[in-house]
């Protein structure tokens, strides 16, 4: 048994898993990727958006030869009530750093080619395989079951995703509650490459990045998000399921509803759609990171909730990345020492704490709690856009600005735009 | 409501390989309503349903793997949750 050792077996072949599997490889350790899905990729999903920096260290230029969607060029946020849609766009051109870049990615291709990329380092992958448990002897991990077949290695990276089974099963991680994250729902819409560069007034292997706030999460802590891909259209719903329960509106009529409001239909007109798919995301934030390192084991991405949900941008992907090359780091130390001991896998934590990943969560650990205000996905997108509504509207004498804004001002409270205002200048 | 989902229609799109012999998610018998009508919203397939004579269903095919369900009530009306076997259900196409 011992001759089929490997060095270190990765759970899950997501962002973590593969990055990490890419660079043990590449430094020599034998390792074992397992997936539940047919290849790697058939179970992954993501709103839409990579942002670059972190994989950019990894694999130099990486967008050249990986099957990235489009590069962002246009940013947009938008306040959306029933009717209107107030929106604030920003254009850039393509950064000439490439570490600034972000692209909008479709997971089953591009996690495939992630894979294949730690293939070609001697990385082994195992698609199709649950695994359900983990050997654990004198409190060290040392190597996974599935089904009645084990396989033994000198330390298991758990990247197994949001619904981290595994880490529950060892005590790590608790088990996500409603209060720590959301739900996101996305379908991806088909159209031809010059319909979203027509629609979107893009380049071809340019893009947009659309985020929404208001009704599509039905007035509670959510959004609306559009990406545009190569030649097809992401767009989907988050909602926070602490609040499931407190609209008659369902998950999917949600997505429905904003799939054809008036500002968002034409641009899916005549679209197809092609896939329709759903994903946990952990919002939980800096409070709720588990204990992600004991003897033989680490926890990364998703799995670990490492997830950065600031409002005007949500990050997963690069935390994945970074923190799959810290577990890396992290194994390539214990080989090294010859010791697979929560001690010297540490480096894993420190690797992280002084990454922007530990130094995100930290700067942004208020936001969830500021995020989950009812006024920020209610009153102020309705306030916003009937604002906009009396400013673009003649049907008669015009009043003073002022006068116009006081009302809509009024009717959500000065204590309350004062209190937010504070309260949102400190949590970022 | 103007446009009323028809998520099936959704769902139809998708690839999935259904294990027939083996239910991954269970519900317990008898499910409290309070704790089945979050799962009604909130299951972005819209996997569980409740019909005009009051009557709960579930169906396990169409399920996305999400986990939504076993958020909200994984410790009250769940009695089994578990990533379907290996090389069945829902296979992302674009993801």
């Amino acid at each position: 048994m011992s001759e089929e050792k490997f060095d270190a077996i990765i759970v899950g072949a997501g962002l973590a898993g593969s990055t990490c599997a890419y660079l043990l490889a590449q430094a020599g350790l034998e390792c074992l990727v397992i997936d539940r899905g047919n290849f790697p990729g058939a179970k992954n999903m993501t709103g839409g958006r990579l942002y670059g920096h972190s994989l950019e260290k990894i694999i130099p230029n990486f967008a050249e030869e990986a099957p990235i969607e489009r590069c962002i060029v246009h940013e947009k946020i938008s306040f959306i009530d029933e009717e209107r849609c107030t929106t604030m766009e920003h254009t850039t051109p393509v950064a000439t750093d490439l570490e600034s870049r972000s692209y909008t990615v479709l997971r089953s291709k591009f996690d495939q080619w992630l894979a294949e990329k730690a293939e070609n380092e001697g990385a082994g992958y195992i698609p199709g395989i649950r695994v359900d448990d983990l050997i654990v002897r004198d409190g060290k991990v040392c190597g996974i079951i599935a089904g009645d077949e084990e396989m033994e290695a000198d330390m298991v990276i758990l990247a197994d995703g949001v619904n981290s089974i595994l880490g529950e099963k060892l005590g790590m991680v608790s088990q996500v509650t409603p209060h720590h994250c959301a739900v996101g729902v996305k379908e991806v819409i088909q159209l031809s490459k010059q319909q979203i560069n027509d629609r979107f007034g893009c380049s071809d292997n340019e893009g947009a990045a659309w985020l929404f706030a208001g009704m599509p999460s039905a007035g509670q802590m959510g959004g609306g998000f559009i990406y545009t891909n190569e030649d097809s259209i992401s767009l989907g719903v988050v909602f926070g399921l602490h609040n499931a329960g407190t609209t008659d509106k369902s998950v999917p009529q949600m997505l429905e509803d904003f799939k054809n409001h008036s500002a968002v239909k034409p641009l899916v007109e005549g679209g197809k759609s092609v896939e329709y798919s759903g994903h946990v995301v952990p919002e939980g934030g800096y409070a709720m990171l588990p204990k992600m390192v004991a003897d033989g084991v680490i926890i990364t991405g998703d799995a670990a909730g490492l997830c950065l949900n600031v409002g005007y941008t949500v990050r997963g992907m690069d935390l994945a990345i970074a923190s799959g090359a810290a577990a890396a780091k992290a194994a390539i130390k214990a080989k090294e020492d010859g010791d697979f001991s929560e001690a010297t896998l540490s480096t894993y934590t420190t690797e992280l704490t002084n990454s922007f990943v530990m130094k995100d969560m930290k700067l942004y650990k208020a936001l969830p709690e500021f995020l989950d205000n009812p006024r920020m996905f209610n009153e102020y997108p309705t306030m916003v856009t009937a604002m906009m509504n009396d400013l673009f509207t003649v049907n008669g004498p015009s009043m003073p600005l002022r006068k116009t804004f006081l009302p809509h001002l009024k009717k959500v409270g000065f204590m309350n735009l004062i209190k937010d205002g504070v309260k949102g200048v400190r949590s970022i | 409501m103007k446009n009323v989902v028809n998520v099936d229609v959704k769902l139809g799109v998708n690839k999935f390989f259904v294990d027939e012999n083996n239910a991954h998610i269970e519900l317990v018998e008898n499910p409290d309503s309070v704790e089945f009508a979050k799962l009604i919203a909130a299951c972005p397939a819209g996997l569980y349903k409740k019909d005009d004579d009051g009557s709960i269903q579930f169906d396990y095919a169409g399920c996305l793997e999400c986990g939504t369900c076993r958020v909200l009530c994984g410790k009250t009306i769940l009695q089994k949750w578990e990533y379907p076997v290996g090389t069945f259900g829902v296979e992302y196409r674009f993801g």
